[in-house]
């Protein structure tokens, strides 16, 4: 047993360049999973240019450009959290990661008012306002649910990946030779990042 | 399994894998374990128990159709029966299937790798599997009964039907989900972990095909992960995506379903292409022929065939020039293919062939991929297609492919490398008498669907016209013989495990891959120390010329 084991911790192997290259293609697949949403919305768009137009005059730009906003700034305190662990500045690192935890809660609280709004006029899937209202923007609207309830999730995800990280971090496990976890946390965090990016303009600017 | 973990077979000084000690001991140290060989195997036993339940479906819906009219159940059943027999075979045994089972075992033997890139979510992986596997067949026994759909889940019915869509959907989900998890791990062994002097174009030919498979699988799965997933929130809630009541647009499902469902079929085929092009020049002892056009077939079979969805829908309204291009896109999948067929028969010619069991299946697969891949080119054809869409012409078809072509690939590796893996012989009579009767209890059950289809039967019916009579009694009579071989077979091989002889010989059919070249059964590491890759993978012509040399001087 005692041999065995030893035998095992010998051959522990890290390689971060597979690490990496493993969360890219993870990150492939995010992209073709939210792939499909996009090509049904430019199908949809292109069906009802002028439904989609009249429904996105209903959601409120300020508060979706706030949140870009907030995105944004997460994802630099993101990179900025790896760029530290790699100087061996642990706390600033963890202080860093702990920002970017509060700037996407902050997000989804936003989201959180935003979906409540328009459930208050009525407007959610099912709902007899939205039924009554035409094919098109009855698209939109599910469309918006689906998607951004997506990213939403993906959102969560993150949150709880960077808290994970957060403790490692203090633990130790995250060091300034041993952060491709950190790092691949933060490619995950770009990517739910860069989908917003794409999600804003498709709903909020199009009118 | 504890049969399987207290089978010895070590020899020299290191335990093999099946003795291997690890943290955990017994069922734990299997189920725990992240050496790719013990995950290999529980896939293999996992998957062997889903196929067993898929035939048994697909047996009692051939009983059914053995005379018109009711003969076992009813409709609704029959129409739950299909379904579950398209679902359990698709998702739970011809997709992971060969990559799953030898994929695991022998991908990071056959490049000289320890494990795969990542052990640990290759167990993930198995666990996914089980899990979304027991969720399939769970919707039988609750309320509301299995999804009456077909595997395909078309909408709008799919989001109509009262019976439990919902939970054979998130199935799928979780099932792809594995599916991407598998291929992500194999794309980065295979980049990463080759071993020293191991080129790409000094891979064993099935690294190639479970390596063109490993893309598909990560860039075509995650389109159904979503669709699916969409069908269900539309069930939930009603968003009216695909809800043409709505106006959401039910073919937009069908583009998004084949757009995965399509290059899948390659996924399920590639590796077993791979088996085919690693057993013909073992038994065959002959290099095999145009190494590179084999290997870069299988890359460009990847590319076309994500190009090719739209086939499936030549009825279900397209432009013509949306017709134009993915017929012709169609017969152009067809040149790879047909170069890979030219290929291993090429190398069979003046090789000196030996009909062991594997080479049997071999040239089972080669006859009845060619069958069920000339049809397809036929369908292709758009005049010929209106005629045999969704008549049992395409069901021919697609198990002359899958079942012919993977499966009998299936049995090919299973056969080849048993051995290998479980450090034990079958019986080889045996195993050539079960391979006849599959292969003729095969054609007896699925040719008749290829002149009945022409003639108009449509698939997926329960009642027929008496003129199809005798067609679907061969047809059943036919199955009766397939799973007397499958049984057969089956008995063979656990029989074997428990108590047949014996094998420690290194390199029991004289291969040159590395997997012959490492104890049987492997140690737990595969390999005593890093080997270091000199020559090309199938060198079987210099071989005889050195043994000749020897004979002669």
């Amino acid at each position: 047993m005692s041999t065995n084991e030893s035998t095992l911790v010998e051959h522990v192997h890290r390689d971060d360049v597979g690490s990496r290259m493993g969360m890219w293609l993870f990150l492939f697949t995010e992209l073709l999973l939210f792939g499909g949403m996009f090509l049904l919305y430019s199908v949809y768009k292109f069906q009802y240019p002028d439904e989609f137009f009249l429904a996105a005059k209903e959601l409120n730009t300020i508060m979706g450009a706030f949140n870009t906003a907030v995105l944004l700034t997460s994802s630099l305190t993101m990179a900025l959290s790896i760029v530290a662990i790699q100087r061996n500045q642990k706390v600033l690192s963890m202080l860093l990661q702990m920002v970017t935890i509060f700037l996407a809660l902050f997000f989804l609280v936003n989201k959180y008012f935003e979906w409540s709004a328009k459930f208050s006029h009525g407007i959610y899937p099912g709902s007899e306002e939205l039924l009554s209202k035409s094919s098109g923007e009855i698209l939109f609207f599910g469309l918006y649910y689906v998607m951004t309830g997506l990213h939403g999730i993906h959102v969560l995800v993150g949150i709880f990946l960077i808290a994970v990280m957060t403790r490692m971090t203090r633990m130790g496990k995250i060091t300034h030779d041993n952060y491709v976890r950190l790092e691949n946390t933060g490619l995950y965090w770009h990517l739910v990042d860069i989908i917003w990016i794409f999600l804003f303009p498709l709903f909020y600017l199009i009118t | 399994m504890s049969t399987v973990a207290a089978a010895t077979g070590s020899n020299g000084h290191e335990p093999s894998y099946l003795d291997y000690k690890g943290k955990h001991s017994g069922i734990l140290g299997w189920i725990l374990s992240t050496d790719h060989k013990r995950i290999g195997i529980l896939y293999l036993i996992s998957l062997s128990l889903f196929f067993l339940v898929g035939v048994g479906f697909g047996f009692l819906m051939r009983l059914e159709l053995i005379s018109p009219g009711r003969t076992i159940m009813d409709p609704q059943t029959y129409n739950s029966f299909f379904t579950l027999h398209g679902v359990i075979m698709i998702f739970l045994f011809v997709v992971p299937g060969i990559p799953a089972v030898f994929g695991n075992f022998f991908l990071p033997i056959l490049i000289g790798a320890k494990d795969v890139a990542f052990p640990r979510i290759n167990l993930l992986s198995w666990y996914l599997y089980v899990f979304g596997g027991l969720l399939a067949i769970v919707a039988i026994l609750l309320p509301g009964g299995p999804a009456d759909t077909g595997w395909t889940f078309y909408v709008p019915y799919s989001i109509r039907t009262n019976t439990n869509v919902i939970i054979a959907l998130l199935a799928a989900f979780i099932l792809g989900f594995s599916s991407i998890l598998t291929g992500l791990n194999f794309v980065t062994t295979v980049h990463r972990l080759k071993a020293p002097g191991m080129s790409w174009f000094k891979l064993p030919l099935s690294v190639w095909g479970l390596y063109s498979t490993a893309w598909v699988q990560v860039l075509a799965t995650p389109i159904i992960g979503i669709t699916l997933l969409l069908v269900a929130i539309e069930r939930l809630l009603g968003v009216g995506i695909f809800d043409p009541a709505l106006g959401g647009d039910p073919v937009l499902y069908q583009h998004l379903f084949w757009i995965y469902s399509h290059p899948a079929v390659y996924i399920m085929i590639l590796p077993a292409m791979g088996i085919v092009s690693e057993v013909i020049p073992v038994f065959s002892r002959r290099t095999i022929f145009g190494y590179k056009f084999i290997a870069f077939s299988s890359v460009a079979i990847a590319l076309f065939g994500s190009l090719v969805w739209a086939h499936h829908m030549f009825t279900a309204g397209m432009s013509d020039t949306g017709q134009f291009v993915f017929s012709l896109l169609t017969m152009l999948v067809a040149i790879p293919s047909a170069i890979k067929v030219f290929n291993w028969v090429a190398t069979l010619y003046k090789g000196s062939i030996d009909l062991a069991t594997p080479m049997l299946y071999v040239l089972a697969f080669i006859f009845l991929f060619t069958i069920g891949g000339l049809t397809g080119v036929m369908q292709g054809v758009l005049s010929i297609d209106i005629q045999v869409h969704d008549t049992s012409f395409i069901v021919a078809h697609f198990h002359y492919v899958m079942f012919g072509g993977t499966g009998f690939g299936f049995f090919a590796a299973l056969h080849y490398w048993f051995p290998k893996m479980f450090g034990k012989m079958y019986n080889r009579k045996t195993a050539k008498t079960s391979f006849w009767f599959l292969f003729i209890g095969f054609n007896l059950l699925y040719f008749p669907m290829f002149i009945m289809g022409w003639l108009g039967m449509p698939r997926r019916y329960y009642d027929y016209l008496p003129e199809f009579h005798s067609y679907h009694l061969i047809s059943t009579i036919g199955s009766w013989i397939l799973i007397i071989g499958l049984l057969l077979m089956v008995y063979n091989l656990y029989r074997a495990i428990r108590k047949g002889k014996v094998v420690t010989e290194k390199n029991v059919w004289g291969g040159e891959t590395l997997e012959w070249q490492i104890d049987t059964p492997p140690i737990h590491e595969n390999f005593s120390e890093v080997p270091v890759i000199e020559n090309d993978p199938y060198q079987y012509k210099m071989n005889e010329e050195i043994l000749e040399k020897e004979e002669t001087s």
